[in-house]
């Protein structure tokens, strides 16, 4: 919402499912294979090739549906999509059209200020995806030749297609990551935007606010993150309402996205928009999902970001914005779980501050991913043990912490090695206390003029003395007395 | 014996090679021979694999001295019509568009066919991607008919009716979408059978309309047909429309008998059009069936009259699709100097492709655009459920069907070019059969002004093998199959 206008997202993003071999054929499904040996003549279109149904891709789709909350169709239909582009070997695409397997669900969102929001999904479809084209040259205009790499052709891809349920950029991103945690929570993708296994084409409209009707789209091709796209949105939004404003039309337009320029560009019109002139694809004929395989997948389903979410709220009184990140990825959930297992429920808040802010911090400086998390939950627990008794001060375990992901040692060991024991030795802290305020006449005066907040400078000197092994309510203590002794004195 | 050896049927050539009367070397080398004698007045192949049939052969000769088991078609030489896939060999599927491709699988048909030790000796002519129905519509040259090299041998599985007939071959493979191989065979006077639709594998089959499209057997009788046809069936998981049935193993009595057999003789079909003396060898044949202890009776299948213009929806609808798969980046022709990717598409497509494939591309891509789709693509699917119904409902009722293969016979050459409506009407008998996916066969029944004329039978779903028993039983006590064309007896050997 800029100035009186409101922006209307709807998304359509293809996600490569997580399969061992293709969706029509039996070979492989992996990324950066030499080009052209996960070929056959089927993902070749060979003369006379035919297409089979990969079951497992079914499935998985199924479980997407189902993890999306959408409703399953009892019947997998699938049609042609006819176009011609070199990295589509049979010259059409096999999709689904009209019943599509998984239609109606829903992802929530939560925002940063906490509250949630409700992105409908219209349908999740199941196609094949084509293969690769290499141009040799500057750009596809100034190439003098390209190349095709059709390892990815035939590799099984679900569409999902949400309603225009989305109003900013902020919510867009929520929204995309929130599915990619869903996705790769079930295993139905292990959705790679850097390798393309999630990719998202943008349909963005703009109206004044608290109109009833929308205003004409664009759809955006070619974003290839959740940052390119937050930016596009921002980008084409802003377009729109400069040609509203300015007393134009917004013309129904595809348009594609060049990040490195930060603008969209004309791809073609309406008026230009291709007849794909979809059939019922007579090779696969439509398949019964039986219920018992609908029943089988539900099963499997493991515990979704939301459920997780409302438990970790729930049973240790999170905050949601809180547990909505650490329910992000699995990887985080399960070491969170962990953690409070080692640890007891009472320290469930510590674990997550520990997690969302020094954890993810250095996981973050280091470039780490979730299934790189650099410190076992069993040490944070030692940590929260050797802080809880009294054995170190909170700024000493942030330090052991630290130590602890270049070491593998346990907080203890780490502690006892460094000599970081907390100070909480009356005897010998006073004697700090005492010739510290001997030693500053300048701020003793301070503290007889009445400035409280000395006391508190004494203790950082103390502190510092100690390298922040002392118990910090001991010291303070002790400070007050030596500075009120140091008063009566004179 | 050995230059009689092409006189021979399949069962024949078998048993003498398995007992060790002839080997396959002998026999692949006698029927090699037979082609080079009479291609040049047949024209029936487009590619002969002598090297490699000779090479099975020997495999053969090498596999029964050693005492291993044979198979069933052990020593039987098999042509295959060209859009079938034979791996190592050029498949034309009689197109320029891939004039030097060499295919590298094989169909499962003709895996089938290498297990059960048949001798593949080459690949036959055909129209344009299955695109005709005389032959005419090759781009390497028409096919002669061996009754009369002036006209035509039907189509479109042209080389492999024609060389059956002329005993070049006892046993070949077609693919009928709409004809293809009971029209030929019918205009050749040979046995063609299209089984029932899922009942053989397509993997490997150049799709022309993947919905109608079904591989059958050529013969010179109904038993060799049942034999081919034996080894080729059953449930192929490369092929998600094949039937989970297994392979039929026809049986066949010992004296022909088809009492309580009753036969309809849907009027529809022996209406205008066609040939008074084809018309009155079914009638003929109608006897003989009775004679046999068959009841006929008339029926009606009142929709078949709009099968015609709903296949000439259907099918180049799923032929645009299934042939945008030629465009000239991956194999087959492609065009030179060329700007742009569009460009070649353009010219790869214009230069590769023929005259009526062209025409059916043009009417799919049309039938198929989203604004005329409910008017004809959807409107066709309609006739195409209701023209299915006629027959379930008629075959409630009976247990085989009559009529004419083809409404007349083989016509001169070139007398049709320029009229393709005339053509394809001449497939209003055997195109409805393909809308229902029934198994139907094509038998000799007599001639007519001295070219063979076909008799169809069509069955119920799935019960081929009763179908060809009562083929079977025809044959027995007729001789239409056993009689040569002139061809074979004007010096062909």
């Amino acid at each position: 919402m800029t100035n009186g206008w409101e922006t209307v997202v709807g998304l359509e993003v293809h996600v490569e499912l997580a399969t061992e071999t293709k969706v029509w054929c039996g070979c492989k499904n992996e990324f950066g294979a030499e080009p052209n040996t996960n070929v056959c003549p089927v993902c070749l279109a060979l003369p006379g090739a035919l297409p089979v149904l990969n079951e497992r891709a079914l499935e998985l789709i199924i479980k997407a549906g189902l993890a999306l909350n959408c409703q399953i169709e009892r019947v997998a239909s699938f049609h042609r999509k006819n176009y011609f582009y070199p990295d589509l070997p049979t010259g059409y695409q096999i999709t689904q059209f009209d019943l599509p397997l998984c239609y109606d669900g829903y992802v929530e969102i939560t925002k940063a200020d906490g509250t949630s929001k409700r992105i409908r999904i219209e349908r999740i479809h199941l196609e094949n995806d084509a293969g690769k084209l290499l141009h040799a040259g500057d750009d596809v205009a100034a190439a003098h030749s390209s190349l095709v790499d059709f390892n990815r052709a035939g590799v099984p891809l679900i569409e999902i297609v949400t309603k225009p349920d989305i109003r900013s950029a902020e919510e867009a991103g929520l929204f995309l990551n929130k599915l990619r945690s869903i996705l790769k929570y079930t295993g139905v993708s292990d959705v790679k935007m850097e390798e393309g296994s999630l990719r998202c084409d943008i349909n963005i409209s703009v109206r004044p606010e608290g109109a009833a009707e929308y205003g004409t789209r664009c759809e955006l091709k070619n974003v290839n993150s959740v940052a390119h796209m937050m930016r596009a949105i921002e980008y084409e939004a802003a377009r729109q309402i400069d040609i509203i404003t300015a007393g134009g039309v917004v013309e129904q337009e595809t348009r594609s996205w060049r990040n490195d320029r930060g603008v969209s560009v004309l791809l073609r019109t309406k008026e230009d928009a291709e007849d794909y002139r979809y059939f019922p694809e007579p090779d696969l004929p439509p398949v019964a999902v039986a219920e018992e395989l609908v029943g089988k997948v539900r099963a499997s389903l493991p515990e979704l970001p939301d459920a997780v979410i409302e438990r970790l709220m729930g049973d240790y009184g999170l905050s949601r914005y809180d547990a909505s990140l650490i329910a992000t990825e699995r990887e985080y959930v399960t070491w969170f779980d962990e953690a409070v297992e080692l640890a007891g429920a009472e320290q469930a808040k510590a674990v997550a501050n520990w997690q969302l802010n020094e954890l993810f911090r250095i996981m973050n400086e280091r470039g780490f991913g979730p299934e790189q998390i650099p410190v076992t939950p069993n040490q944070l627990a030692g940590l929260l043990k050797l802080i809880q008794d009294g054995t170190i001060t909170g700024k000493i375990a942030k330090d052991v912490f630290e130590k602890m992901v270049d070491s593998d040692l346990d907080a203890a060991t780490i502690v006892k090695r460094e000599g970081l024991t907390q100070v909480s030795d009356e005897d010998s802290l006073r004697e700090i206390a005492r010739r510290l305020v001997a030693e500053n006449p300048g701020p003793v005066q301070q503290w007889i003029d009445g400035k409280e907040t000395v006391a508190q400078w004494f203790m950082g000197q103390v502190m510092k003395e100690t390298r922040g092994r002392a118990n910090p309510q001991v010291a303070l203590k002790l400070v007050i007395e030596a500075l009120n002794e140091h008063t009566a004195e004179r | 014996m050995h230059d009689a050896l092409y006189n021979l049927s399949a069962t024949e050539l078998n048993r003498l090679f398995v007992r060790g009367q002839v080997s396959a070397v002998e026999i692949a080398e006698a029927f090699l021979a037979r082609i080079e004698a009479v291609e040049p007045r047949l024209h029936a192949f487009l590619t002969v694999t002598a090297d490699s049939a000779v090479e099975t052969a020997r495999e053969l000769d090498a596999k029964r001295a050693a005492g291993e088991p044979l198979g069933p078609l052990a020593g039987v030489p098999v042509a295959v019509k060209d859009n079938v896939a034979v791996d190592g060999v050029r498949m034309t599927c009689g197109s320029k568009m891939l004039a030097e491709y060499v295919i590298p699988y094989d169909a499962t048909v003709v895996r089938r066919l290498k297990d059960a030790g048949a001798i593949i000796v080459g690949k036959t002519n055909m129209d344009e991607f299955a695109m005709g129905s005389s032959g005419e519509n090759s781009a390497f040259g028409t096919t002669r008919n061996p009754w009369d090299t002036a006209r035509v041998p039907g189509g479109s599985s042209s080389g492999s009716a024609a060389s059956v007939a002329a005993r070049v071959v006892p046993l070949a493979i077609g693919s009928d979408t709409g004809g293809s191989i009971r029209q030929p065979a019918a205009l050749t006077g040979i046995v063609g059978f299209k089984p029932t639709y899922g009942y053989v594998s397509r993997y490997g089959l150049a799709a022309l309309a993947s919905s109608l499209d079904q591989i059958g057997p050529f013969a010179r009788d109904v038993h060799d047909a049942a034999r081919l046809f034996s080894i080729i069936a059953g449930y192929d998981p490369l092929d998600s429309t094949s039937a989970d049935v297994p392979a039929p193993q026809p049986e066949f009595p010992s004296e022909p008998d088809l009492k309580g057999v009753r036969f309809g003789m849907p009027r529809e079909y022996f209406g205008e059009g066609i040939d008074a003396e084809v018309k009155a060898r079914l009638d003929e044949a109608v006897a003989t069936l009775q004679d046999l202890g068959a009841e006929v009776e008339e029926c009606s299948l009142p929709h078949s009259k709009y099968g015609l213009q709903a296949y000439y929806v259907i099918l180049p609808a799923e032929a645009s699709a299934n042939l945008a798969r030629f465009d000239g980046v991956r194999y087959g022709h492609r065009a030179k100097d060329v700007a742009d990717v569009a460009e070649m598409y353009v010219k790869t497509r214009t230069e590769g492709f023929g005259h009526e494939v062209k025409r059916r591309i043009m009417i799919g891509t049309y039938v198929l655009s989203s604004d005329v789709y409910d008017k004809y693509y959807k409107k066709a699917q309609q006739i195409r459920t209701l023209v299915a119904r006629d027959f379930d409902r008629v075959f409630e009722e009976f247990d085989a069907l009559i009529t004419p293969t083809s409404p007349e016979v083989a016509w001169p050459l070139g007398e049709r070019h320029d009229d393709p409506i005339r053509t394809y009407a001449a497939d209003v008998c055997t195109i409805p059969v393909n809308l229902a996916g029934l198994p139907a066969v094509s038998v000799p029944c007599g001639f007519a002004h001295g070219l063979p004329v076909g008799l169809q039978l069509v069955g119920k779903r799935f019960e081929d093998s009763r179908l060809l028993q009562f083929a079977w039983a025809y044959q027995q006590v007729t001789e239409f199959h056993k009689v040569q064309p002139p061809l074979n007896t004007e010096g062909g050997r």
